[in-house]
């Protein structure tokens, strides 16, 4: 089924990992709609969330292919509903004195926050599941969008179970 | 103990059982090359022409041994003469590790002198690299590259050491090598459950072996369980010596250029088992109309190749000795008989295609070569016709004894190739196919053949043509010849002479024979130019793209 697949992936935090990755995403042809990586609890180890939109064969070759990687511990899908999952949007919108009322009440009606404010623009921040950021930017486009920034989806499996924790991908001893 | 760098390189390679590598040295890797000095009665560097023949050569040693074949070259320029050389060894899953030298740490990421990022370039064409900027991660790092190069899915790793890493000095202990254990977690009963009853409900199965079973040196074991369950083989060009050509059960190869036998087992067989192969676009074809009427199995040690490129309705992923020989315990021996006389009645009608064409065909020379060579001789081959044609018609009969560059089709890897299979098998004959377009490309290393005094015999199909390419101009460019006539006036004898070594020449279909005679015996580089048609076609050809049921038998419109 076409649709969107969220993949968690723990990584080993050496050099050149996040373009071997990323290199062997694109080498594939697998189209990705976001990618974030940063370090974890632990700081040799970092955690990239993937997001794709694309068929269940190519999601479960792309697994694959990350599983096999040296660097890769492990790869988790985050399924929705069992999982939580989170974006951060900072919008730039064009707020003159006419209309600067109707955009802070769109902001307040999405709780998001004004983080800076100009003459002409302000700076609207928002957290929030990728339908919502969605939403918000839709809704304050009639303003004016100066600029988006999106830092691309994260996100954490429910519950108290850690995947990467009882993993079996054997760490290598010499 | 506290050692240099550079020493600690050589200490791990003798460590890991290395007693020859190739290369060429220059500045950044200067310190290592002091080190060989200083070892050099426990380890041998052999110095080819240009760098991309020390990366084949490394290659050819370790296709024909399963040993991890060891490449040194300097940063820069000779790191990038690596590339075609690495990357041909990871299309085919070839253990190799490369080592570079590379820039001191102060100088990296200043567009130093000779300084390239060979690690970002290298990324995609091997199965790991190692940047090392500190002498201490040195011996660790080399460990690693080589346990990675032969576990699993064999390939190869670089890795790249700055010049200070080499340079200073740090404590060293000596390590044994961690052992490569066969790869046996995924293997699980239940598969191993679905793969037995999709045998057992066959009635006509057919097997599709592939490199990786030389790889796992599992060829007796494919030999074994082929009986057991009664089916016909075919093999993949990177499969040929895994199982028997002479076996009446044998289909020859399968895909673009595979049997017309091999076509319709495809087609015919109600389970299609695949065994350490990748089934590339040149097996497959036509993706919807693979195999169609049959169920797949799929074995191979390499999860990711499972439903890549074809869905399978049953699969074993681990090490194929383990996987095969369990299979052949467990499966319920059934009589299949009719299946295989059904084969072998395909075989009579069915002989492999033998275009008449010029005074000398390929076939014919082929098999002139191979009634004069024992068994276990080293076949190399470039890429182009004379590779495939080699390939189809030389009877391999043994594992690793077929060196041919499979999934990147390296023009120039041959006699590279011949010289690393000949130093790692002094007592065994070597010889190369090639083409005149292939031999061109490298012919340099001859001199390295008579500098290592090794015996290796190369043969030129020589049809003044990139033939390869002009068969597929011929087929679907409107015979448009663009590029493809070579007609050069290389004087092969004097070529080979020139480097020390012999040349003979063969236009007349009775000189086959006695020519060879000679050739064979002749020590050192020998190069035998041998004259044929420019028009003789590799056939069958399954054009690019299309469903087996379109195979040609002829081209020429
Ligand atoms: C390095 C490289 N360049 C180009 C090609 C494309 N190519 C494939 S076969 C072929 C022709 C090879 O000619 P030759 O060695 O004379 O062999 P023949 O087909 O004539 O037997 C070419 C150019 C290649 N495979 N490798
Ligand atoms: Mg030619």
């Amino acid at each position: 089924m076409y649709r969107r697949y969220v993949l968690s992936v723990l990584v080993e935090n050496r050099s050149g990992v996040l373009s071997r990755i990323s290199g062997l995403i694109t080498r594939r042809g697998f189209n990705i709609d976001s990618l974030t990586v940063a370090e974890t609890e632990n700081p040799a180890i970092s955690r990239m969330t993937i997001v794709l939109h694309c068929d269940e064969s190519v999601v479960e070759q792309m697994k694959k292919q990350l599983e096999k990687q040296v660097d890769v511990k492990e790869v988790a899908e985050l399924v929705e509903h069992e999982s939580v999952t989170r974006e951060h949007v900072m919008v730039k919108v064009a707020a003159t004195p006419e209309n600067r009322m109707s955009v802070l009440s769109v902001a307040e009606i999405f709780r998001a926050n004004i983080v800076d404010v100009a003459a002409e623009a302000m700076i609207i921040e928002l957290t929030g599941e990728s339908n919502k950021t969605e939403a918000f930017i839709e809704t304050v486009r009639p303003f004016g969008i100066l600029q988006v920034v999106r830092s691309g989806i994260t996100g954490l499996e429910r519950g108290a179970k850690v995947p990467g924790k009882d993993r079996k991908k054997e760490e290598a001893s010499f | 103990m506290k050692k240099t760098g550079a020493q600690i390189v050589v200490e791990c390679l003798l460590e890991q059982g290395v007693d020859t590598v190739f290369g060429y040295p220059g500045g950044q890797i200067i310190d290592v090359y002091d080190a060989l000095y200083e070892y050099s009665d426990r380890i041998t560097h052999i110095l080819t022409a240009h760098e991309q023949g020390a990366a084949h050569a490394a290659d050819g040693y370790a296709r024909s041994t399963g040993k991890v074949g060891v490449v040194i070259a300097t940063s820069g320029p000779g790191a990038t003469n690596l590339v075609t050389g690495l990357a041909t060894a990871a299309m085919d899953s070839i253990p190799m590790v490369a080592i570079t030298g590379n820039v001191s740490a102060a100088l990296l990421g200043k567009d130093s002198f000779q300084e390239v990022d060979i690690f970002g370039i290298t990324a995609p064409i091997t199965k790991y690299n190692f940047i090392v900027k500190d002498q201490s991660e040195l011996a660790e790092t080399l460990r690693r590259a080589f346990y990675i190069a032969r576990s699993g899915r064999p390939g190869p790793v670089l890795v790249d050491i700055l010049k200070n890493a080499q340079m200073g000095t740090c404590e060293f202990e000596n390590a044994p090598p961690r052992p490569i254990l066969p790869e046996v977690d995924h293997i699980t009963e239940k598969d191993l459950q679905r793969a037995k009853e999709l045998i057992e409900a066959s009635r006509h199965p057919f097997i599709f072996a592939g490199g990786g079973v030389i790889s796992a040196n599992a060829s007796e074991e494919l030999k074994a369980f082929a009986a057991k369950i009664g089916a016909p083989v075919s093999l993949s060009m990177m499969g040929l010596g895994a199982y028997p050509a002479e076996d009446p059960h044998f289909t020859g190869m399968l895909g673009m250029h595979g049997t017309k036998v091999s076509s319709m087992a495809v087609a015919q067989c109600d389970l299609f088992i695949v065994a350490g192969a990748r089934l590339s676009d040149r097996v497959i074809g036509k993706s919807s109309e693979f195999a169609s009427h049959a169920r797949i199995l799929h074995i191979d040690i390499d999860p990711a190749e499972i439903n890549k490129n074809i869905r399978t309705d049953g699969s074993v992923v681990g090490d194929l000795k383990v996987t095969l020989s369990r299979l052949t315990q467990i499966v319920e021996e059934a009589d299949r008989s009719q299946w295989l006389s059904q084969i072998e009645k395909w075989k009579r009608d069915y002989p492999p295609v033998r275009e008449r064409k010029g005074e000398i065909t390929p076939y014919y020379l082929i098999s002139e070569v191979a009634a004069r060579l024992p068994e276990d001789a080293i076949i190399c081959t470039d890429v182009g016709q004379h590779q495939i044609w080699t390939a189809q018609h030389y009877p391999f009969s043994l594992p690793r004894t077929f060196i041919s560059s499979g999934g990147l089709g390296t023009m120039g890897f041959g006699l590279g190739a011949a010289i690393g299979s000949k130093v790692a098998n002094p007592k065994r004959k070597v010889v190369l196919f090639t083409g005149d377009g292939s031999f061109h490309m490298n012919c340099n290393e001859l001199i390295t053949v008579t500098m290592q005094k090794l015996d290796i015999t190369v043969i030129v199909l020589n049809n003044n043509v990139l033939g390869m390419v002009r068969q597929w101009q011929k087929l679907m460019f409107d015979k448009h010849y663009s590029q493809t006539t070579l007609n050069r006036k290389t004087d092969y004898v004097k070529l080979a002479e020139a480097y020390g070594g012999t040349g003979f020449v063969i236009t007349k279909k009775e000189d086959v024979g006695p020519t060879l005679d000679k050739a064979l015996k002749t020590k050192g580089a020998v190069v035998v130019n041998v004259a044929i048609d420019k028009d003789v076609n590799v056939l069958p050809m399954v054009p690019p793209g299309k469903a087996y049921n379109q195979q040609l038998m002829s081209i020429d419109i």
